[in-house]
């Protein structure tokens, strides 16, 4: 049997992921059930989103250090103006979406280090949350709560909103011509320039798109906590970097997968509940994190040797 | 070679000319008054960002990808050990700062093994690495804040002519820097490295040992800068490195490493540890509230690299 590479790249981050989900079910048999797993997946869509908008920036060879603070940011402005005044509020989603696709045009026209100027954005994207919400607090905006909290049949919304989360960007990057362009940006930009493609606008539309997810991201978050603060998703930038690696993806040459980048931040937000049900004491929660995050990744490894042998035959 | 040494004398000129910008309208404002504290203050604060900023400057170096993201968990977990193990004896001072060293390289040494043998990106291995680490510092500090011996406090609170002690240990930390890439083998190698591992591997540089050493060398400053922050603050915080992240990696680029590796410059590293507290205190003298000040920090950090980075189209 042939597999192709996008295949084999998806196998490893989903047996991690089975792997985690059998462990937590045979510790606690009780979160194999509707709610069980609405809550052992709950917080992962709003990390999923997040994951996948790192995941398109990394597409095009960039890191985007800003994406806790921007997500923080789309939390304060759901929080505050979405609610109140919705007109206003997708003013200000356009105008940051733009902001991103500015990013994305500059980086590439002068030349910065893509780490550089998010870093400096994550200053920007701070300052305007604390500006909006300077201390806790907030409301979600009713719609985004019955979206997050809604119950359909037979399976709990978080894995419902990740499956549809998946699925989109699958045929966004990864079968449209628009993701093609993308992954072609990150993977060889003198080719997509020689073939008459303007990079500036696909690095334009790049960015935007990230934008987008990460917007998505803030509004799924407001929908879960009800209200946000400044502080709400700074790890988010950590956790979308590490999802998107766990998923399988590369920091360089448009290696990307989707689906994997889902799966990841799913893991991520599992392991979470792994350690809890282990009942690891409070001081080793992070490390146990860093540790099964060393662990997946040695599977990958394996993995990839295994496969590499087999090719070799 | 002359027109290369013009191109790499450039860009640390950029971030010593908003240094001293910045300090002028900063002074202004005050109308001069605040010039020698203000001047001393910088220099204390900049000590700590510009050693671990060393650190973390070598490890760019090596190339694209190549960062080290446990700078925070390390210099916590430091602080906090040492300062326990000094137990506020002033006999234990030289003890103390051993055990930092040597928790530092255990923890270089853990990075590059996540990198190498596990062929996980540094970035990763490093983030995975720091959760660890900042689980012991954690799990070993226990809230409680133990006080620094008290020859090691006022060294580090107190200056000589006017210079701030921690400052010159920077200067001399950094010389030593200046000495390794310059004018050592090391320097050369991880330099050649940077521009192209392939090309150095097949030139015969023992790649995988320089970079061993070089994690290694950003982790042990890491953690000295820990030892030394915990006692000029009076104690070890869980906190105590947050702002160190992000720090350590700004004031490399600012100060005009290139972040694809292979060129790095230690001036520079002076001149935007220097600004990146100057501006602060500047904005924090106009009375900007906390937001503003976040803000125009971030914009002030894209002015500088837009301006500074028009030289990577001439190349």
């Amino acid at each position: 049997m042939k597999l192709s590479s996008s295949a084999v790249r998806l196998i490893i981050p989903a047996a991690s992921l089975a792997v985690l989900l059998a462990a937590v079910f045979y510790m606690q048999p009780r979160a194999m059930s509707y709610t069980g797993l609405n809550l052992l997946f709950n917080l992962a869509v709003p990390i999923a989103l997040a994951t996948v908008a790192q995941m398109v920036i990394m597409a095009v060879n960039d890191l985007d250090l800003s994406m806790g603070t921007f997500v923080s940011f789309c939390a304060c402005v759901t929080a505050t103006f979405l609610q109140a005044s919705p007109g206003t509020g997708i003013l200000i989603f356009l105008g940051a979406i733009a902001a991103y696709a500015a990013m994305g045009v500059i980086i590439y026209v002068r030349e910065l280090p893509a780490i550089v100027v998010t870093l400096g954005m994550s200053f920007v994207w701070g300052g305007l949350a604390v500006l909006i919400l300077p201390s806790p607090g907030g409301t979600a905006p009713g719609w985004a709560r019955w979206l997050m909290t809604s119950k359909p049949p037979f399976v709990p919304m978080a894995i419902v909103a990740s499956v549809v989360i998946a699925l989109a960007t699958h045929f966004l990057i990864m079968r449209s011509s628009f993701g093609v362009l993308i992954r072609g940006a990150g993977g060889n930009v003198r080719s997509v320039e020689r073939a008459g493609w303007s990079v500036v606008k696909v690095r334009a539309a790049a960015y935007a798109l990230a934008g987008f997810f990460a917007v998505l991201s803030g509004i799924a978050l407001v929908g879960l906590t009800t209200s946000a603060d400044a502080n709400i998703a700074l790890r988010y930038t950590l956790l979308s970097i590490a999802g998107v690696i766990l998923g399988g993806g590369e920091f360089v040459g448009g290696k990307i997968s989707p689906i994997g980048a889902v799966i990841g931040a799913l893991t991520l937000a599992l392991a979470g509940s792994f350690l809890s049900f282990m009942r690891i004491s409070p001081d080793w929660q992070i490390g146990a994190q860093g540790a099964i995050l060393i662990v997946v990744l040695a599977m990958r490894l394996f993995l990839n040797r295994l496969e590499k042998r087999e090719k070799s035959r | 070679m002359n027109g290369h040494r013009l191109l790499l004398a450039k860009p640390w000129i950029w971030s010593f000319a908003a240094t001293a910008s910045v300090w002028i309208i900063t002074v202004l404002f005050t109308g001069g008054a605040s010039s020698v504290g203000l001047s001393q203050a910088a220099l204390t604060f900049a000590a700590f960002s510009v050693i671990v900023g060393i650190g973390q400057m070598f490890v760019i170096t090596l190339g694209p990808g190549n960062i080290d993201l446990s700078v925070p968990a390390t210099m916590t977990l430091s602080g906090t050990l040492a300062l326990k193990l000094m137990d506020v004896q002033d006999s234990m001072i030289l003890v103390g700062l051993i055990l930092s060293i040597l928790l530092g390289a255990i923890i270089g040494l853990g990075n590059y093994a996540l990198i190498k043998i596990l062929k996980i990106p540094p970035i990763i291995a490093t983030l995975s690495m720091s959760f660890i680490v900042q689980s012991t510092a954690i799990w070993t500090n226990r809230g409680l804040r133990i006080k620094p011996p008290e020859t090691l406090a006022s060294f580090t609170t107190s200056s000589l002519l006017g210079i701030p002690h921690v400052a010159i240990v920077a200067l001399i930390l950094s010389a030593f820097a200046w000495l390794l890439l310059e004018k050592t083998i090391y320097g050369r190698w991880i330099s050649a490295i940077g521009q192209s591992t392939f090309a150095a591997r097949m030139a015969g540089i023992p790649v995988d040992g320089t970079r061993l050493v070089t994690y290694m060398l950003c982790a042990v400053l890491a953690s000295v800068c820990g030892y030394l922050l915990a006692s000029f603050s009076g104690g070890a915080a869980l906190n105590m490195g947050a702002e160190y992240l992000l720090m350590s990696i700004a004031v490399v680029v600012i100060g005009g490493t290139a972040v694809a590796g292979g060129n790095s410059n230690i001036p520079g590293i002076w001149g935007a540890s220097l600004f990146m507290f100057l501006v602060v205190s500047m904005l924090n003298t106009y009375g900007f509230g906390a937001g503003f000040r976040l803000i125009l920090t971030g914009l002030l950090i894209i002015a500088v690299i837009l301006v500074a980075g028009g030289r990577r189209s001439t190349r």
